[in-house]
């Protein structure tokens, strides 16, 4: 029962670690009518305490670091991060820029991730990441 | 008042615990799928309510560390015992109330008060100022839209108490559906004062465009902003409570009729009959008051809530008030 209510409702927090704005549109188009990734049940919050999801788009920037590990923490077990867009995963079009504390995967190691590649990636591929994350979450319930 | 009846009291009240929460459940999915449809979308299924819920109770319930554990914890709890005690009092259709007899129109409208005074506590208790702010906007929030409650309750209890008895019970009430009691010039009054009640609606169930307490996009869901898990869960079923509750209370006070007898039914068939008949003017009532207003407009800012509801509907009860008035005493040269 349980693992099925994963599958069928998961809520994302979304972070802007620094992006262009270019991925947070292709969340925002994951939303419209056309992909309505609220049929799957997938719906966007307001708070980290809310989410099961939190998705990062965007390097990380020096001034978003603690930031960043405070928002993963605050969230409830158990939980996914998906990084969304080509320059969250490995720089990108930021590549070995002055201002970038590195990938969110580097500053806070162990926690489940996904990504999303793409500058930006299209809401098909964003939704399938979501897709990919409530599959992990049922497997932990599973084993539990 | 023996133990037979407390027994039974009991039992009656844990049914309808499940009874509640189960409906208010349904009600909040079909209201998504409506609003969903409304914009041109799919929308998620009508049960997905019940597997956020049950999703929500299997993850961990983080209590803030600043916060004051016991009345963080309690505020959930006491949110949605209060909602679900609503429907103790208020009629279910054909069915008189359970505590029938024990409380009136007042005290409901007391106990609509006290989910929201838990928020706001569990709102203060979290430490946040995201939430402190959240709190600060329901409590506003509540003071605008008791001012025109009180007017539409005391112009129906008014207009009752031309006929004799006890004008706040409910069995009363509805035995007397007001249109019957009214001329021309009453009938417009009820009508303004039906369409106040419709816009003070989503004002009391948080919804846009009054959820000014809960504004996601701007103060980060404001009063739940650090509950999580099961002490969410709580507060989403008592959402779903309380909308079913006050279309209960709406039907109550303006469409108090049965179809069993429209039918010339009786016995079991007929209660069933009026059963599904309310259940059927609940989501009418839920459509007009919160769906189709919530897929409509935008939120509005606090300023505008508390101007909307103190001066723009609280004229609108009044001037339903004063028709109702007139109407004894010009209504019948009319
Ligand atoms: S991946 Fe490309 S589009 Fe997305 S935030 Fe980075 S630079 Fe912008």
């Amino acid at each position: 029962m349980i693992p099925k209510a994963f599958k069928r409702s998961l809520w994302v927090f979304h972070v802007n670690s620094g992006s262009c704005n270019g991925c947070d549109i292709e969340i925002i188009a994951a939303l419209t009518p056309r992909y309505d990734a609220e049929r799957f049940g997938i719906k966007l919050v307001g708070s980290p305490r809310h989410a099961d999801v939190i998705a990062f788009t965007g390097p990380v920037t020096n001034d978003m670091k603690d930031k960043v590990i405070r928002i993963i923490e605050q969230t409830p077990d158990p939980k996914v991060i998906v990084v969304v867009g080509s320059c969250g995963i490995g720089g990108g079009v930021f590549h070995e820029s002055y201002h970038l504390a590195g990938p969110i995967d580097k500053l806070y190691p162990n926690a489940k991730y996904f990504y999303v590649p793409g500058c930006p990636p299209r809401p098909e591929a964003i939704i399938q990441a979501f897709a990919k994350a409530w599959e992990w979450l049922e497997e932990l319930e599973v084993k539990k | 008042m023996n133990g037979g009846f407390f027994f039974w009291l009991v039992v009656k009240a844990i049914v309808i615990t499940f009874i509640a929460i189960f409906f208010g459940l349904l009600y909040k999915g079909i209201d998504r799928k409506i609003v969903a449809h409304m914009q041109g979308r799919v929308g998620p299924p009508i049960r997905q309510p019940f597997l956020d819920v049950i999703k929500l109770m299997s993850k961990e319930n983080i209590v803030p560390k600043h916060a004051v554990r016991w009345l963080f914890n309690a505020a959930p709890l006491i949110c949605l015992a209060s909602s679900v005690m609503l429907l103790l009092y208020v009629p279910w259709g054909g069915i008189d109330a359970i505590l029938e007899g024990h409380g009136d129109l007042i005290l409901i409208l007391y106990l609509f008060a006290i989910p929201s005074i838990a928020m706001v506590a569990g709102g203060f208790a979290s430490s946040s100022p995201f939430a402190a702010v959240g709190a600060q906007r329901e409590v506003v929030t509540m003071i605008s839209y008791e001012l025109p409650l009180a007017v539409i309750i005391i112009g129906i209890a008014w207009k009752l108490s031309g006929i004799g008895g006890d004008v706040f019970s409910m069995a009363f009430i509805t035995a007397h559906p007001i249109w019957e009691n009214v001329g021309l010039l009453g009938l417009i009054g009820i009508v303004m004062l039906l369409l106040s009640m419709i816009i003070v609606a989503p004002g009391e169930l948080a919804k846009i465009p009054f959820d000014v307490a809960e504004a996601e996009t701007e103060i980060a869901e404001g009063l739940t902003v650090e509950y999580s898990g099961r002490n969410l869960a709580m507060f989403y079923m008592a959402d779903g409570v309380k909308i079913f509750a006050f279309s209960a209370l709406i039907i109550a006070l303006f469409f108090p009729y049965g179809i069993a007898s429209l039918l010339s039914l009786n016995g079991v068939i007929a209660s069933i009959a009026d059963f599904l008949f309310f259940l059927l003017k609940v989501f009418i009532v839920m459509l007009f008051s919160v769906t189709l207003i919530r897929a409509g407009v935008a939120r509005l800012r606090i300023t505008q809530v508390v101007t909307g509801y103190w001066v723009t509907i609280t004229l609108i009860a009044l001037i339903g008030l004063v028709l109702l008035m007139w109407d004894s005493h010009v209504g019948r040269w009319l």
